[in-house]
């Protein structure tokens, strides 16, 4: 039988609330059924993207906002890997971003890059009931 | 935010005492080693020994100490970084940019 984990969460719009969903990534990769891979580096990169996605959203799109909500769905099928944050902003088109110049020693721009990394797939769109949704996909080994 | 500051000599050694440099405690941080610098202590040493995870944000103000420190003829190492941790250096090619030690004392013997 394929493995499913379906995690929702809603929380306020402060990043207060990044190392919650954080751990709660981080404990959906060591309760996986038949990962082969090193699960405390999957754990890592999850809770990595999470946070990533997050700060971003209450930040940027969400313009931080604290009445506003960013809602987190994690979702496991089989060895699909699926992270969907959504938010209630403008839009924040994050994957029209370049990647960093490593050579020009820069403060900001490492969080998409980051994503883009770690993560097999990545789009942001706009949600018909408003705001935007950033989804990332990972195929498990 | 919890830091434990302590001068070691002419270097200022900081404990980063948190599990996670992240958005939400990486704008503080950055603020306590500003407070540094303008007293004039530009050599510092950043232990990472207990900090388990840091975000783009975290290594953002990082960035930050270390090129406050190279603009005031001084100079931001690190120490004590966990392989996860470590590994978020590799993958932004940061860990070419700064000194890593493996301890404190290493870190501020290189001075």
């Amino acid at each position: 039988m394929r493995e499913k984990i379906e995690v929702n969460i809603k929380v306020p719009n402060q990043t207060r609330y990044l190392g919650l969903i954080g751990k709660i990534g981080e404990d959906v990769a060591r309760a996986l059924r038949k990962y082969k891979g090193d699960r405390e580096e999957l754990a890592y990169h999850i809770n990595l993207v999470l946070t990533e996605a997050m700060a971003n959203a209450i930040r940027h799109a969400n313009e931080g906002d604290p009445e506003k909500e960013v809602h987190i769905t994690i979702t496991i099928m089989g060895r699909s890997l699926n992270i969907k944050v959504y938010d209630q902003g403008q839009g924040f088109d994050i994957c029209s971003l370049p990647s960093p110049d490593f050579k020009n020693l820069d403060e900001h721009g490492r969080g998409v890059y980051i994503i883009r990394s770690l993560m097999d797939q990545v789009t942001y769109r706009k949600v018909k009931r408003g705001g935007h949704v950033l989804e990332m996909i990972k195929t498990l080994q | 935010m919890i830091v434990r500051i302590e001068e070691k000599g002419a270097v200022v050694l900081i404990e980063v005492k948190e599990e996670r440099l992240d958005a939400h405690n990486s704008g503080e941080f950055k603020g306590q080693m500003l407070n540094l610098f303008e007293e004039g202590k530009n050599d510092l040493v950043v232990d990472l020994q207990e900090v388990r995870f840091v975000d783009s944000s975290g290594l953002g103000a990082l960035v930050s100490g270390f090129k406050n420190a190279s603009a005031r003829n001084g100079n931001l190492k690190l120490c004590g970084l966990q392989p996860q941790v470590k590994s978020m250096f590799e993958l932004t090619r940061l860990h070419r940019v700064f000194e890593i030690f493996p301890g404190a004392q290493e870190a501020l013997a290189s001075f």
